[in-house]
């Protein structure tokens, strides 16, 4: 069974604050749903209570930049774009103040429903100008995600798993690269933050049922290698699928679509994810299930691509793993 | 300081040259001008700390927006002087009170009197709206509420680190009707951000003409108390008042004085457009060449010689 390791965030972002004085840890009222009470308590100095004022929190994040701190906001993804877009444009994003938008509960990684839930936030920080985009896809990522961040010479948005979180990779996050997962030669798989580990499952068993799969985990999305993902694209006879954790509009979905058009590559292409609908609140296994992102999908997926059916059933990807939201962990992330 | 001008004077100068610029470009934010001439001639020649300007007397023209391509970008902030840990900063909210910023750094001497012959024309710096490269801006502001934020979140950072340099934010009244700005006077207050000053133009104007006919303020002095500011208020065209107003205590909370101004102050000809005040253009050749006579007049200079349309 998978390791799965708990609140990773908590002590990589103290670890990484503590030997980065000019890092700052901004909250708004959501500060043990975002893992940082403990960092608040042990180092309060470093620590600023913005309340639930995103607005202001944007702009004067912005005005932290500028007196030379590298400030990291924490707040659920949705909070840090849908109200404060003006601020994050104006504040933020134009004078590339190094600003870390640490976005929790990405996509449907909350029962909050449509409220809490990102679904179009990589579409929206895609298209603004001078922003980093990276996503964490285990708690490998988690536990480098706030160097990564740090390293970038202005904004950053990551997507953050927090909880507990799965180790599926053994090396931290490289910026700008992605991750070869599997080497196949029939189907390429792109996928990035949860939709990897659905991917890797459904990979497995697809293997057994003759179907070679090629997959890449993306945990940089902006700025992107396209380079190297068309010749990954290059490697596979059949196509190309994404799945993502997000509306398939502007997310990674677009992200190929738009390589492989550019370069004029004439493969298929199959964009799983959330399909112009917003969601609803729910466990994330059944939320997954019921929009169509996890490794059934992507099967289902892989059948379309390659015509025919391949076989490979519900109970041969069982090893999934199911969470209930009612356990120990926080459940509703509120 | 003898050979100074005083405040007064570099006020009126101000007006003259807006009058003049908006005059021969067929129209201008000449209520603006007169509102603020009084607040920004005393910033620039009293009442900041900030040290002799960093970038040329003549602006450069548009050099690009920042981007990681664009390694020799920087802002308008030269303007104000060096940004070194002794000097104050200034912010200018309200940016489409550019023409009347840029006409106070030309009386200030912080900018040749050919920067305002680029006012809004492509591709130079010297924009209508002050864009965060145009002479004198800091940050970008054309956005209005985001300010006060950006100022407190630069405040704190500098006293966090000791500096003596203190933040001011020029605002307008207009701006209270943003959620952003009670966020931002919530969040200084809490944070003690005493560092933090402004001077709001409360003249009571808006795009659409009177405040009270677009949103209602109600009473923003008691508003703001009861957000954590010190506030006081002072008629916005009395200088000395100005001076009495800086040296309120506000230990721990930021001082605004509102000061409360006319929008024909010195240009009383304008009353007859009373509430259309925001950008005033010329609704005929007959306006424009009545308010030529008559505003030249009642600011002691010739009227401007007019192209022929």
């Amino acid at each position: 069974m998978v390791e799965m390791v708990t609140r990773p965030y908590a002590a990589a972002f103290e670890k990484h604050a503590l030997a980065n004085p000019d890092v700052l840890c901004l909250s708004a009222d959501l500060t043990s749903s975002c893992e940082i009470d403990g960092f608040r308590d042990r180092h309060p100095e470093q620590f600023l209570s913005l309340g639930m004022a995103e607005q202001n929190m944007l702009s004067f994040a912005g005005g932290l930049g500028l007196a030379g701190y590298r400030p990291f906001i924490h707040t659920f993804g949705v909070f840090l774009y849908r109200r404060p877009y003006d601020q994050l444009m104006a504040s933020v994003a134009y004078p590339r103040r190094k600003v870390r938008l640490m976005g929790f509960l990405p996509g449907v990684t909350t029962p909050g429903g449509m409220t809490h839930q990102a679904i179009e936030d990589i579409s929206i920080m895609r298209s603004i100008p001078n922003m980093t985009i990276l996503e964490t896809g285990d708690a490998s990522e988690v536990e480098s995600i706030c160097e990564a961040a740090d390293s970038i010479d202005g904004p950053v948005y990551c997507r953050v798993l927090r909880g507990q979180v799965p180790r599926l990779f053994d090396s931290p996050i490289k910026v700008g690269e992605m991750r070869l997962l599997s080497d196949g030669d029939d189907v390429l798989v792109v996928t990035a933050g949860i939709t990897t580990e659905e991917a890797m499952r459904a990979s497995d068993a697809l293997k057994q049922a003759g179907v070679s799969i090629r997959h890449l985990h993306l945990h940089t999305i902006k700025p992107f290698d396209a380079k190297a993902l068309l010749d990954h694209i290059g490697s596979v006879k059949k196509g190309v699928i994404t799945l993502e954790n997000h509306v398939i509009a502007g997310g990674i979905g677009s992200l190929v679509a738009e390589t492989m058009a550019d370069a004029g590559v004439g493969k298929k292409l199959i964009r799983l994810g959330l399909k112009d609908t917003y969601a609803h609140g729910g466990s994330r296994p059944y939320l997954m299930r019921h929009y169509g992102l996890d490794a059934l999908a992507l099967v289902q997926g892989v059948d379309q691509l390659l015509g025919m059916p391949t076989g490979v059933s519900e109970q041969d990807l069982d090893a999934v793993r199911v969470e209930a939201v009612h356990s120990t962990a926080k459940a509703e992330g509120l | 300081m003898s050979n100074r001008k005083t405040s007064s004077e570099i006020a009126l100068g101000i007006r003259r040259r807006v009058f003049e610029h908006s005059m021969r470009n067929n129209g201008g934010y000449l209520s603006q001008a007169c509102s603020a001439a009084e607040q920004l001639a005393w910033l620039y020649n009293e009442a900041l700390h900030i040290g002799d300007p960093t970038l040329p007397m003549i602006p450069k023209p548009f050099e690009g927006v920042p981007s990681a391509d664009n390694p020799d970008y920087h802002t308008g902030a030269g303007y104000n002087g060096p940004f070194t840990p002794v000097h104050d900063r200034l912010f200018i909210a309200p940016a489409h009170y550019a023409l009347v910023a840029y006409a106070t750094l030309i009386e200030v001497g912080r900018m040749a009197p050919e920067g305002l012959d680029m006012f809004n024309k492509d591709g130079s710096s010297v924009e209508m709206i002050g864009a965060e490269h145009s002479p004198g801006m800091e940050v970008h502001n054309g956005t209005l509420g985001i300010g006060l934020s950006t100022g407190a979140g630069l405040a704190w950072g500098r006293k966090k680190r000791g500096e003596t340099g203190k933040v001011c934010v020029f605002m307008s009244d207009g701006e209270v009707q943003e959620g952003q700005t009670w966020e931002a006077i919530q969040g200084a207050a809490h944070h003690g951000i005493d560092n933090l000053w402004a001077i709001m133009d409360v003249n009571d104007q808006q795009c659409d003409g009177a405040m009270s006919s677009v949103m209602e303020v109600r009473d923003i002095a008691t508003k703001m108390r009861a957000f954590g500011a010190i506030v006081v208020e002072i008629d916005g065209h009395d200088i000395e008042a100005m001076r009495q107003a800086k040296q309120e205590a506000h230990e721990g909370q930021p001082l605004i004085i509102l000061a409360r101004t006319s929008p024909y102050q010195g240009m009383d000809f304008l009353k007859k457009r009373f509430p259309r005040l925001h950008y005033v253009r010329f609704k005929s050749e007959d306006e424009r060449r009545d308010m030529n006579i008559a505003i030249a007049a009642e600011l002691g200079i010739e009227p401007v010689q007019l192209d022929q349309h």
